[in-house]
């Protein structure tokens, strides 16, 4: 089992959709964001080409913000899916520190939270809530193990590329170009 | 290079458009800690190699200012931490690949050490000093004996605390400023001149002195070879360390880290200890005082600027 996410940055309109159904879903405390749109120029004038990103967490195999963790509150469970354990983070800022994508935050309770996948409706057999509410299906979730799941059906399909991979975070966010 | 502008973004407070999360508790703490590193690690070596009595000041006294740096560190990262109810979290795991883990448990280890090496020589200090209590003398005959071994605890934990500060930086491979394995080696480099400093400033024994500048001048030489080394890396290294560099030399952080630590923490208590060896008059507390200022602004323009290095994406 490996989740991943792939994002179609062709479909994306930039809409804000998957940020304000993550933040209904998971209580994400006004001002902070688990997902957030980013919108790209490319290139030197006048051949400038623009790209709409929907990103999050990229829950990486090789995750330094669950190296980093003293406290082993930042771990990774069955499915590849990086968790915080609330009541064993003591809010240090490591895993901020050490997340070259900035996918963390500090939560005002103290603990630090970031995107789940929303694990708690995968389990249940729904689709995150950003992919759910997306209006342009440009989403795609699912296992990566899994032939026939429609992230790696898109993923053989269509080019893709990850963020930093040069940082060796080995990203499982993939973006259709 | 291609740029790209990223024009519309998240909000994710404390992270955008830079990380600031580790503000002057962090630079404090990492401050106290290596010099604490760089007392005890000079008493220690100096009373393992026997010479205690050539230097009494650096061996006996100036040890007694440690306990109170690493508890004033400590308090420092205890008020950083956001959810402190959870702070014995730190004490519950052992997580090897975590430095901040290892850097809780040495800290563990090394702060007693500091307090039974001031409980040993606190007549130095107090001639007067009565334990009151029997089981407390038994205790100190106990240590007494073996000294030594106590010693080689000491020596060891403070070379790792002194590393340590370091090294809580250079993992964060997100920030390309502080992903550099001479953080550590500079880190100890600087905490052992701000520790020498301290024996200069208290020490009243001339030849004492002398040696301590002699000491604290070859650390100011490593930490000036570490620092070039330090840069010479970076620039040979991938556009987002040369950019990290750019830091220094050219950007936002070019005059405070120049004229703070390398001019004034480093060149000019240099300079001053070269003429004060040369039998030029200098009162020593001129020099001592800006190599351990230069060592705090070490800390505090490192945590700071590295959180604005980050990589291009
Ligand atoms: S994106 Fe950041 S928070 Fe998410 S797994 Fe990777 S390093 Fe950790
Ligand atoms: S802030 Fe919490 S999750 Fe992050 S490294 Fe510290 S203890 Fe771990």
């Amino acid at each position: 089992m490996r989740y991943a996410m792939a994002v179609d940055t062709r479909k994306c309109v930039g809409c804000s959709d998957c940020v304000v159904a993550c933040q209904t879903e998971n209580n994400v405390p006004i001002g902070f964001c688990r997902d957030w749109i980013v919108e790209v120029t490319n290139g030197t004038y006048p051949q400038l080409e623009m790209e709409l990103r929907s990103e999050r967490c990229n829950q990486c195999v090789n995750a330094p913000c669950v190296r980093c963790c003293p406290t082993g509150a930042s771990h990774i469970v069955d499915g590849g899916i990086v968790l915080v354990t609330h009541n064993e983070c003591i809010g240090c800022g490591a895993c901020m520190a050490s997340c070259p994508y900035d996918a963390r935050y500090p939560h005002p309770d103290g603990y630090v939270d970031k995107c789940t996948f929303c694990i708690h409706r995968i389990k249940n057999g729904l689709s995150p809530a950003c992919v759910a509410v997306c209006p342009t299906k440009c989403l795609y979730f699912g296992d990566l193990h899994d032939p026939n799941s429609e992230v790696s059906v898109v993923l053989k399909k269509r080019k893709s590329k990850t963020l930093i991979p040069e940082a060796g975070t080995d990203p499982q966010l993939y973006f259709l170009i | 290079m291609e740029e790209e502008l990223i024009v519309s973004g998240r909000m994710n407070q404390m992270i955008d458009p830079h990380l600031h999360i580790w503000h002057w508790q962090i630079s404090l703490y990492l401050f106290l800690g290596g010099m604490a590193a760089g007392i005890l690690a000079i008493a220690a070596l100096y009373f393992i190699r026997g010479r205690e009595n050539d230097y009494k000041t650096a061996v006996r006294i100036t040890p007694f200012i440690a306990p109170f740096l690493l508890v004033i560190g400590l308090l420092a990262l205890f008020i950083d931490l956001r959810h402190k109810l959870f702070f014995w979290q730190l004490y519950t795991n052992i997580k090897l690949q975590s430095p901040m883990s290892w850097g809780a448990w040495t800290l563990m280890v090394i702060t007693p050490v500091s307090f039974v090496w001031c409980a040993l020589h606190i007549k130095d200090i107090f001639p007067n000093w009565d334990w009151k209590y029997k089981w407390l003398y038994d205790l100190e005959a106990f240590f007494n004996k073996y000294k030594k071994a106590l010693a080689w605890v000491m020596l060891i934990y403070a070379i790792i605390l002194g590393i340590y500060t370091g090294i809580l930086l250079s993992a964060f491979n997100a920030r390309p400023l502080w992903n550099t394995s001479i953080l550590g080696p500079l880190f100890l480099a600087s905490g052992l001149s701000a520790g020498a400093a301290a024996t200069l400033v208290l020490s009243k024994d001339s030849k004492e002195r002398k040696q301590f500048a002699r000491i604290d001048l070859v650390l100011i030489g490593i930490e000036l070879f570490l620092i070039i080394h330090m840069f010479m890396g970076f620039l040979a290294s991938t556009q987002v360390q040369i950019e990290a560099a750019q830091l220094f030399l050219g950007g936002q952080y070019t005059m405070s880290f120049w004229i703070f630590v390398v001019i004034l923490g480093m060149l000019i208590p240099a300079l001053l200890e070269i003429m004060e060896l040369g039998k030029f008059h200098i009162p020593v507390v001129i020099p001592a005082v800006l190599v351990i200022f230069g060592s705090l602004m070490l800390r505090f323009i490192i945590v700071y600027a590295g959180q604005v290095s980050r990589w291009l994406y």
